[in-house]
């Protein structure tokens, strides 16, 4: 550990020049950052337990040092990625599904709702 | 289906001078480096959607022509719901990767320090200059978005800034440049070794090196030739030679020092010039007086090469144009729009580069494939973020450099 720095502190400077803003409301702008902070942080979290549970399976018992120094073979690693991908699948449904129905160009559901009423 | 995952951080190569991660801050470059890839692919195909089906109909009927310049677009797109959520997605995921990659390294940072001071003094690779001024276009903006940019530091002669570019490139480039973050450097070896197999130039500079990610796989194709790697960042340049020395590499120097002003080498002292991924780090003044440094200290016959993103023509669609432009003006990359529009071969020309001496070849990054699948990007453009470049190249001619 770096003795003189509070390095907690320091690694969220910020980066010289005017962030853009994305949405009107400023608040909009910092949820993004929580939220997708968060997502990162349960990423990690669902890794580590894979990592423990691998550990497990393969010697029964742990060690901390086991945990940090362990890195997947190429065939858990294709595992764990096939994994992290699902959950971003999960976590960015919404946005995925934009993209789908731009595609589809449904009309609104009360146009359908008329029609039906009408046929 | 697996084929196209990009590989866990901790299959990339390790070097003595990389930082150590923890079990979770490995785990959170896996997650950047999937969820970037998820950026460009999945979702980021809606840009061109909500561009389509709204953005360009409402641009129709309210100026009843279409756009005529990307600027255009950028502006109706910056009004766009999904625009600005795809786009608050990406920029977050790079502050993300800047501040995991900082708390790597600044938890570490005695130890990197130490052991870069090590490195250096042992191998005499390094050569800073405090007499060389930062220019504003490195200064005005923290490029990347990473704070410090690529000269700054946390204190006085540390290696913050160039571990923290190095620990999370991987991340940031979902993986395409392979175990090193070389693959650059080893895109333009194989296509020099294609080109010309026989060459075997003596003496090669880098100009904008940072730390040398780029130039160490040219010193190491070409073990006979001296390569001298100068960046105007001693932050950078401190930690590429230890990175360099750490890898074995021997016959490279990294010396502070600005491309505007060469004077310290004579002539024609050059059989190789290289920028790689630098030139719209520049500034319009900037940009053709390091040509011109370059055409002079180049030898005739000598080759001088740019590795760029393709230039903005007539011939790319606008919307095209206004991706690849996401970075100026929202990674803090201030000159790359205005440097993708130029006519490349012009200002070369003007540089001292005869048109007929010049040419554009594609280079594709090169990466171990036991470690690293294909780039899922094959074929298919990311507008920025693809290992696939444009070589912007000249062989400096024999004739007119003797009729000079």
């Amino acid at each position: 550990m770096s003795g003189e720095l509070d390095w907690v502190a320091l690694s969220g400077r910020r980066a010289k020049g005017k962030r853009p803003a994305f949405f009107d409301e400023p608040a909009l702008d910092r949820l993004y950052s929580t939220v997708f902070a968060l997502a990162a942080e349960v990423s990690a979290l669902r890794e580590r337990q894979d990592t423990i549970e691998r550990l497990l399976d393969a010697k029964g018992t742990l060690r901390r040092e086991d945990i940090e120094a362990y890195a997947p073979d190429r065939r858990a690693g294709e595992e764990r990625g096939l994994a992290t991908r699902a959950y971003i699948a999960r976590i960015m449904r919404g946005f995925q599904q934009e993209v789908e129905a731009m595609e589809a160009h449904d009309p609104p559901i009360m146009d359908i709702v008329e029609k039906l009423t009408r046929e | 289906m697996a084929n196209d995952l990009p590989p866990p951080y901790t299959a990339m190569s390790r070097h003595p001078m990389m930082p150590r991660v923890s079990h979770d801050e490995a785990a959170r470059f896996n997650f950047l480096t999937h969820f970037n890839r998820y950026l460009s692919g999945t979702v980021g195909a809606g840009n061109r959607l909500a561009y389509e089906k709204r953005v360009l109909p409402a641009f129709r009927a309210e100026h009843g022509r279409d756009p005529e310049h990307r600027y255009e677009i950028r502006d109706a797109m910056n009004e766009d719901s999904w625009h600005r959520m795809w786009s608050a997605l990406k920029r977050n995921s790079m502050e993300m990767r800047q501040h995991n990659g900082r708390q790597v390294v600044l938890r570490q940072l005695d130890e990197l320090d130490a052991m870069a001071r090590q490195f250096n003094e042992h191998s005499g690779m390094l050569a800073l200059d405090p007499a060389i001024e930062q220019p504003d276009y490195q200064t005005c903006v923290d490029i990347h978005c990473q704070p410090g940019g690529y000269h700054g530091g946390e204190r006085e002669g540390d290696v913050t800034v160039g571990a923290n570019y190095d620990v999370g490139l991987f991340a940031t480039t979902g993986g395409a440049l392979g175990g090193l973050n070389d693959g650059g450097g080893q895109a333009v070896v194989g296509w020099i070794k294609a080109e010309r197999p026989d060459w075997k130039p003596r003496r090669i500079l880098d100009i904008g090196c940072t730390i040398g990610h780029n130039a160490v796989p040219i010193a190491q194709a070409f073990p006979d030739a001296e390569v001298i790697a100068i960046d105007t960042a001693a932050a950078s340049l401190r930690y590429g030679a230890a990175r360099a020395a750490a890898l074995g590499v021997t016959n490279i120097r990294f010396v502070q020092a600005s491309g505007e002003d060469l004077s310290r080498w004579t002539d024609g002292h050059f059989d190789w010039v290289q920028t790689t991924m630098f030139l719209h780090e520049l500034s319009a003044k900037a940009m053709p007086r390091i040509l011109a440094e370059a055409n002079r200290v180049l030898a005739p016959g000598g080759l001088i090469l740019h590795i760029e993103q393709p230039q903005y023509s007539d011939e790319m669609p606008l919307f095209e144009q206004f991706m690849r432009d996401w970075d100026a003006f929202n990674n803090n990359e201030p000159f790359w729009s205005a440097m993708h529009g130029q006519d490349l071969k012009e200002v070369m020309a003007k540089a001292g580069f005869p048109q007929d001496s010049q040419f554009v070849a594609g280079v594709r990054a090169v990466v171990d494939p036991a470690i690293f699948p294909p780039s899922p990007d094959a074929g298919e453009e990311d507008y920025g973020r693809a290992a696939i470049w444009n070589a912007y190249g000249a062989w400096k001619p024999l004739a007119k450099a003797q009729a000079a």
